[in-house]
C-alpha cells in the first residue's frame, strides 16, 4: 500500500518539534499544557456534551481513558503483547481505594501507592506464569484473568458482592482547590498531572534499555532472546508498569465516583481501552492520546442519537480500521530513539 | 459439598453433554476461522446470538406459535423444528459472511497488522449486538414452546428429556457432517490446504477469497445450529447472550487446541461437563472462574491445548 501524504499530522508535528530549540520546545509544551488545563472552561462552546455534565465527561471517560490507554500502550504498543484483561488492574485500584478508604481512614493520596502496589503485584502474579505464552493465547489468558477478578469481586462478601461499595471518600482539598461532585475541574487537573507523569515515564523508558528491549521483543521475540535480552524479565516489567498505571487510574476513579460496583469492570472496558490504543495509533503516545480522547468523548457528544450511539461507535471502529489500519496517528516505521540514542545506556 | 455431585451425577452428566455439544458447534466457528486466518473470529458470539433469533422468528412469526399455544406433535413438530434449525443456520451463515466481508476482507487484502483486524471485528460485533438491542428494545425474548419436554425414560435416577436427546443426537450429526465435509470434499481440502500454508495453497490455484468466505460460512452454519439447540434447551434469548456463550466456546476451542476440528469436539464436551460439575460443587457463580483457572493451567502445562497443533509460537 502506498503511504498517503495528506493528513500526515504525525510528521508535521515531529518536524515542528525537531526544528525547535530548547526554549521553543518548553514554550510549546507549556502552551499545550495550559490549553489542556483550560479545557473545563470551554463547556459552553460546541464541545459541550448534551446530557452528561461536560466537566465530568472530561474526567471520566476522557481523562481516565487517556491514562489507561497510555498504560495499556506500554504492554500492547511498546512490547507487542495483547492484553485483553487490562480492566482487572483498574478494578484492583478502584477496590483498593474503596475498601481502604471506607475502613482505614487514609485519604486518596495515601491509598494511591497501595493501589499501584497491589495492581503491580497482581501484574507479577499473572505475568510470571502466563507471559511465556504468545499472541492469542496470552490474549485469552489475560481476558480470563480480567473476568476472574470481576467474578471474585462479584461473589465475595468483603467486596459487598453485586451491591458494590458506596461512600468512598473524596480526595482531601489541596489548599484552595476543592474536590466537588458538581464541579470536577480539580479532578481533571489531577488526571492531567497523572497523564503527564505517565508520558514522562514512558518517554524516559523508551529511549533507555527497557524501551529498546521492548522494541526488540515486539519486532521479533526469538531474535531478541538470541541477542541476550532477558525477554521474560522485560515482558514482566512492561506488564507490571502497565498494571501500575491502570491501578492508579482505578484509585482515582473510585475516589471520584464515590461508589463502585463489579458491573463497572466488565470485559467491555478492556476492549474499549484496547480500541483507544489501536484506533489512535498503536505504539505512538500522541496517537493513543488522540484515540482515547475521541473514543471517550464521542459517545457522550453524540448522545442526541441516544439509543444508537453504541451502534455508531461500532461502525466508526470498523470504518476507521478499514481505511487507516495503523490508527489515526501511526508510529514511525522505525523508532528513531533507537538510531539516535543507541549509544548511551 | 460433593453430595450434590454424587447424588445427581448422571443427570448432571447428561445436561453437561447437551451443553457440551452446543459449545462444540459454537467453537467450530472460532476454530475454523482460526485455522485458516490465524485470527480470533471475535464476532462469532454475535453470530450465535443472531442465530438464536432465527429460531425464535421461525416458530413465533412464521408458524405463529405463542407462549400459550399447544406444543406441536408428529409431522408438524418435525417440520417446525427442521425449519427453525435451517433458519438459524441460514441467518448465522449470512451474518458470518457479512462479518467476513465488512470486517476482515479489506484488511486482509492489505495485509495489515492483526490488531487492526481484531479491533475491526470488535467494532462489527458491537454493531451487530446494538442492532439487535435496538430491534428487541433491550428486552429478553422468550421462545414459544414448540417441543413438549416429555421425559422419555429414566436411567440411573436421571431423567432423559426429549429436548436433551434431540440436542445431543442432532448436534452430533451436524458435527459429523461438517467434519466429513472438511475431510472429504474438494472445498474442505482447499480449506485444509490454506490452513497449512496459505502461499503454497495459492500457488496450487486455490481461490483464497472463496475458501475464506466458505470457512466463515461453515463456521457460521455450525454456530447457527448451536443457536437452535440453545433455544430448544433454554427457550429464551437476549441481545447479550452471545458474550458468555462465546467466551465459553472460545475457551473450549483453546482447551481442545484451536485450529483443530477434533479439538473443538473434545474441548467443547469436556468444557460442558466441567462447567456443570463445577457449578454443582461450587455453586453456579463460580463456574466461570473454575473454567478459566483450568484453561490457564492447561495452557501452562500443555500450551497447544489438549489436542492442538503447534500454533502458539507461529504468530507472536
Amino acid at each position: 500500500m502506498k503511504i498517503r501524504n495528506y493528513w500526515n499530522l504525525r510528521d508535521w508535528g515531529a518536524s515542528v518539534w525537531e526544528s525547535a530549540n530548547r526554549p521553543k520546545r518548553v514554550a510549546i509544551a507549556l502552551t499545550s499544557i495550559i490549553l489542556v488545563a483550560l479545557l473545563p472552561f470551554a463547556g459552553a462552546s460546541f464541545l459541550a456534551t448534551p446530557i452528561a455534565a461536560y466537566d465530568a465527561v472530561l474526567v471520566y471517560p476522557v481523562g481516565i481513558f487517556v491514562l489507561m490507554a497510555l498504560g495499556l500502550n506500554i504492554v500492547v504498543g511498546k512490547s507487542g503483547m495483547l492484553d485483553l484483561g487490562y480492566v482487572a488492574f483498574f478494578a484492583i485500584g478502584a477496590y483498593t481505594m474503596a475498601i481502604m478508604g471506607t475502613t482505614t481512614g487514609l485519604n486518596t493520596w495515601e491509598i494511591m501507592p497501595f493501589g499501584i502496589a497491589f495492581a503491580m503485584i497482581a501484574g507479577v502474579i499473572l505475568g510470571l506464569p502466563t507471559l511465556r505464552l504468545r499472541g492469542d493465547y496470552l490474549a485469552i489468558v489475560t481476558l480470563g484473568f480480567g473476568e476472574i477478578v470481576r467474578l471474585v469481586v462479584l461473589n465475595s462478601s468483603w467486596s459487598k458482592g453485586p451491591n458494590g461499595i458506596a461512600n468512598i471518600p473524596m480526595p482531601p482539598d489541596i489548599g484552595p482547590l476543592k474536590f466537588k461532585l458538581d464541579d470536577q475541574k480539580v479532578f481533571f487537573w489531577v488526571v492531567v498531572i497523572m497523564i503527564l507523569l505517565t508520558i514522562w515515564m514512558i518517554r524516559r523508558l523508551s529511549v533507555r534499555r527497557p524501551g529498546r528491549a521492548w522494541e526488540a521483543i515486539r519486532q521479533d521475540e526469538d531474535a531478541a532472546e538470541l541477542m541476550g535480552i532477558a525477554t521474560l524479565k522485560y515482558k514482566i516489567w512492561s506488564f507490571t508498569l502497565g498494571a501500575a498505571v491502570g491501578g492508579a487510574a482505578g484509585v482515582l476513579y473510585g475516589s471520584k465516583n464515590l461508589f463502585i460496583a463489579p458491573e463497572m469492570f466488565t470485559l467491555n472496558v478492556s476492549i474499549l481501552i484496547l480500541a483507544c490504543v489501536v484506533f489512535g495509533g498503536i505504539g505512538n503516545i500522541w496517537g493513543v492520546i488522540v484515540g482515547a480522547t475521541i473514543l471517550g468523548y464521542l459517545p457522550d457528544r453524540i448522545r442526541f442519537i441516544s439509543d444508537a450511539r453504541l451502534l455508531v461507535f461500532g461502525i466508526v471502529l470498523v470504518v476507521v480500521m478499514n481505511f487507516r489500519p495503523d490508527g489515526l496517528l501511526p508510529r514511525k516505521k522505525r523508532e528513531k530513539a533507537i538510531v539516535k540514542k543507541g549509544a548511551n545506556a | 459439598m460433593f453430595a450434590v455431585l454424587i447424588d445427581q451425577f448422571w443427570s448432571l452428566t447428561i445436561a453437561g453433554v447437551a451443553l457440551g455439544f452446543i459449545y462444540v458447534l459454537i467453537s467450530l466457528g472460532y476454530t475454523m476461522v482460526y485455522g485458516v486466518l490465524r485470527m480470533i473470529n471475535f464476532a462469532n458470539s454475535e453470530i450465535f446470538m443472531w442465530g438464536t433469533f432465527g429460531t425464535v422468528i421461525t416458530s413465533r412469526d412464521i408458524f405463529h406459535y405463542t407462549q400459550t399455544s399447544e406444543p406441536a406433535t408428529g409431522g408438524k413438530l418435525a417440520l417446525v423444528l427442521v425449519s427453525s434449525l435451517l433458519m438459524s443456520m441460514l441467518v448465522a451463515g449470512l451474518t458470518a459472511i457479512f462479518v467476513e466481508f465488512v470486517a476482515y476482507r479489506r484488511l486482509r487484502m492489505k495485509g495489515t497488522n492483526r490488531l487492526a483486524t481484531l479491533i475491526s471485528a470488535i467494532g462489527i460485533s458491537i454493531a451487530l449486538q446494538e442492532v439487535m438491542r435496538l430491534l428487541t428494545d433491550s428486552r429478553p425474548v422468550g421462545s414459544p414452546r414448540v417441543l413438549e419436554k416429555i421425559i422419555l425414560t429414566e436411567v440411573w435416577g436421571a431423567n432423559i428429556r426429549l429436548d436433551t436427546v434431540i440436542t445431543i443426537i442432532a448436534a452430533a450429526a451436524i458435527f459429523f457432517i461438517l467434519e466429513r465435509f472438511i475431510k472429504l470434499s474438494r472445498m474442505g481440502k482447499a480449506i485444509r490446504a490454506v490452513s497449512m500454508n496459505e502461499d503454497a495453497a495459492k500457488l496450487m490455484g486455490v481461490n483464497l477469497n472463496r475458501v475464506i468466505t466458505t470457512t466463515f460460512l461453515v463456521g457460521g452454519l455450525a454456530t447457527g445450529a448451536a443457536g437452535f439447540f440453545y433455544i430448544t434447551v433454554f427457550e429464551y434469548t437476549k441481545f447479550n447472550i452471545g458474550f458468555t456463550m462465546g467466551m465459553a466456546a472460545f475457551t473450549a476451542a483453546v482447551l481442545g487446541g484451536i485450529g483443530n476440528i477434533r479439538g473443538a469436539f473434545y474441548g467443547g464436551l469436556s468444557l460442558g461437563l466441567l462447567e456443570v460439575y463445577a457449578s454443582a460443587v461450587l455453586g453456579t457463580q463460580w463456574k466461570a472462574v473454575t473454567v478459566f483457572i483450568i484453561l490457564v493451567l492447561v495452557l501452562l502445562f500443555k500450551p497447544n491445548g489438549l489436542f492442538g497443533e503447534a500454533v502458539q509460537t507461529t504468530r507472536a
